[in-house]
């Protein structure tokens, strides 16, 4: 039953995105790097969120809250607050400006093909450790609910993929997305307000997480009283030191607003006026899954410790024994008593006190988190429909953010590393079809590593955004509001930004420093120390361009002209 | 830069700090570092502090957002810098 609903759910909105392209397709350089510069700011916004709110977001987020609590707020405000900084502080500019890529303002305005490759190959790095969660994103939903071999499922996607954003570019891509967030919002908001109406008797989640239950105590002191009663730190207060919490949300607010694939959405609006609204209807469209988000990770976790906390394991719902099949469900009858004991096993007092005279021997149930989401309608005993829309709502997710990071590495190649750097003789017709060329091989590459996931992919994106925190941000922001910032301070900041940054994450992520958080600087996870990288940039940039020569004329007359919106034109690649 | 120009920039900037101070205060003061304190407080069942957190920063990043573009057009037609 499940099976054909999906199928047929997934099969109209395939349907849908192949339509779409083909009526979208590019003709030319502008449309396929930034769809002509004509779209509309709300349409635009759209895509954006599409394009922002990959399977991480949509498929594993709720998960990973429900089981943080409070110190999930890093992720909500870590991936939201970042369009203030990109409205306020890039978006314009950077639109008036009106060149295709970040590695092209990085290059003029630092005057320097040092910077440009720089640039190029942070881009390029960032978008392709992205890309690859994409694909094994895909792979899941379909092996999981089509029966279809984890392989196939990449394959298919990858398909999709390689066919509308070889086909339309910018253009295909953007208007696809437009119909992939409909798609996904639709899907993420529909389960959630049929279970806030299930558990609290409340339509809007966002209000239903703070409801009463039917027994007349509020979800959330009732889901603070089942936390600490299994030895879990109560729901709603923060655990995290502090300053952690506030490093990890900074590098995420900072990492989104220089991440190349975001910027690039603002030169694919006619003015500059429209790039500021566009970010605003883009964080409005976010916002609309970020916040539904905490209230779905409240309901699955109350749901969830009721459902399964001392429960017998012959009575045992068959939601929990499909995903067991899986293996990211598994139950272990360590003491053998034939029930479920799920608790805190890492909190000493606990076991001491509650645990051992109970003779519970350690939590008997690994839960992997990505499957909160998927499960939750399922636990909650939702038709067969809306699960299968949450399968199309994940897969939109992912592909509509695997296309936009696609056409990022394909602009850096064809555009940054050919047309500026290695052949810049090339006529348009040969830059397309290299631009067209590099998307398929990316789409191939990506979709071979979303076949053999590389370990770590988690760590990976750590990775990513602390690198965007600690380079792209502060030579974005200082090009447009330090008149006096020059090449010297701009590169030198970046590389040891770079570098600090990247030592710190590589010694604490995959060298000595593993499982020894004692060592971090003033507590600071390696999630968070692209903060730190920024300041570090930033400082290093300030001191060493005052030292050095001011930048050539025409740089600053070029400062001063980004400055203010008239006479933005259409972007151009000369 | 002349005269005007370099007005229409200082009044941008005046924004850009009024907002971003709000955008601070918002996330990493309510939602972060007084969390516990505003977490003593209730609001339609919900700790203030966890509120703030995990559904009143973000909608106040949105109305920044729109209030930005609002001060902005008027800014650019005021010293006719407007597209």
């Amino acid at each position: 039953m499940i099976q054909t609903w999906t199928y047929t759910i997934v099969g109209i909105t395939f349907l849908l995105y192949i339509g779409v392209a083909i009526w979208s397709r590019a003709g030319s350089t502008k449309e396929f790097y930034v769809a002509g510069g004509g779209v509309h700011p709300v349409l635009n916004g759209m895509a954006t969120a599409a394009d922002w709110m990959s399977a991480a977001s949509f498929l594993s987020m709720a998960g990973l809250i429900s089981f943080m609590g409070f110190d999930g707020s890093q992720y909500l405000m870590g991936w939201t607050g970042g369009y203030v900084l990109l409205a306020l502080l890039l978006a314009p500019y950077l639109r008036k400006f009106g060149k295709f890529t970040v590695p092209d303002f990085i290059g003029e305005r630092y005057y320097s093909h040092t910077a440009r490759i720089v640039a190029v190959v942070c881009a390029l790095f960032v978008s392709f450790t992205y890309v690859v969660g994409q694909m094994k994103g895909v792979g899941v939903a379909f092996s999981r609910f089509l029966n279809m071999p984890f392989e196939v499922g990449v394959i298919v996607g990858v398909a999709i993929v390689f066919f509308y954003a070889v086909l339309g570019g910018m253009k295909g891509i953007t208007y696809t997305q437009v119909a992939q967030y409909c798609v996904l919002i639709f899907a993420f908001t529909v389960p959630a307000v049929f279970i806030s109406i299930q558990m609290v008797d409340h339509p809007i989640p966002q209000i239903g997480m703070g409801a009463d239950l039917p027994d007349g105590t509020a979800l959330l002191a009732k889901l603070n009283q089942l936390s600490i009663d299994l030895g879990f730190h109560e729901y709603t207060s923060p655990d995290k030191p502090r300053i952690d919490l506030f490093c990890v949300t900074a590098a995420l607010m900072l990492g989104t607003a220089g991440l190349p694939h975001v910027i690039v959405r603002f030169f694919t609006v006619p003015k500059v006026r429209d790039a500021r609204i566009s970010a605003g209807w883009a964080l409005l469209f976010i916002a609309i899954l970020y916040t539904t988000a905490p209230a779905v990770a409240v309901f699955a976790r109350t749901n969830l410790i009721n459902t399964v906390d001392q429960v017998e394991y012959a009575n045992i719902p068959s939601w929990f024994k499909s995903w067991e099949t899986t293996g990211l469900l598994a139950f272990e009858d360590k003491n053998g008593d034939g029930h479920i004991q799920y608790y805190n096993d890492q909190n000493p007092s606990f076991i001491q006190e509650v645990a051992e005279p109970n003779g519970w021997k350690g939590s008997e149930l690994t839960i992997d988190r990505d499957i909160m989401v998927l499960a939750n309608p399922e636990i909650a005993n939702l038709p067969a429909w809306v699960i299968a829309l949450v399968v199309a709502g994940g897969l939109a997710a992912a592909l509509s953010t695997a296309a936009g990071l696609l056409l990022v590495i394909s602009t850096s190649i064809s555009h940054d590393l050919l047309k500026k750097w290695l052949r810049t003789d090339i006529t348009e017709r040969r830059e397309l079809l290299t631009a067209r060329i590099s998307i398929a091989v990316a789409v191939i590459i990506a979709g071979y590593a979303g076949y053999n996931p590389p370990d770590y992919v988690a760590a990976i994106v750590a990775f990513a955004f602390g690198l965007a925190a600690a380079s792209f941000f502060p030579a974005l922001i200082l090009g447009i509001f330090d008149k006096r910032m020059n090449m010297p301070g701009a590169v030198s900041g970046m590389v040891i930004g770079l570098i600090f940054t990247a030592s710190y994450i590589i010694y604490f992520k995959f060298g000595g420093g593993v499982g020894h958080p004692e060592q971090y600087l003033w507590n600071i996870s390696p999630e968070g120390i692209g903060t730190i990288g920024m300041l570090t940039n930033l400082i290093v940039a300030i001191v060493v361009s005052r030292l050095t020569a001011p930048p050539p004329l025409e740089v600053q007359e070029l400062v001063e002209d980004i400055r203010v919106p008239r006479g933005a034109g259409k972007p151009s690649a000369h | 830069m002349d005269h005007s120009k370099k007005q229409y920039w200082q009044i941008n900037l005046r924004y850009l700090i009024f907002l971003l101070a709000i955008w601070f205060f918002i996330s990493y003061g309510c939602g972060i570092l007084w969390a516990d304190f505003f977490n003593e407080f209730q609001i339609a069942g919900f700790p203030l502090g966890f509120w703030f957190a995990q559904q009143g920063s973000i909608y106040v990043f949105v109305v920044l957002i729109f209030v930005y573009v609002i001060l902005m057009n008027r800014l650019d037609k005021r010293f006719d810098l407007d597209e």
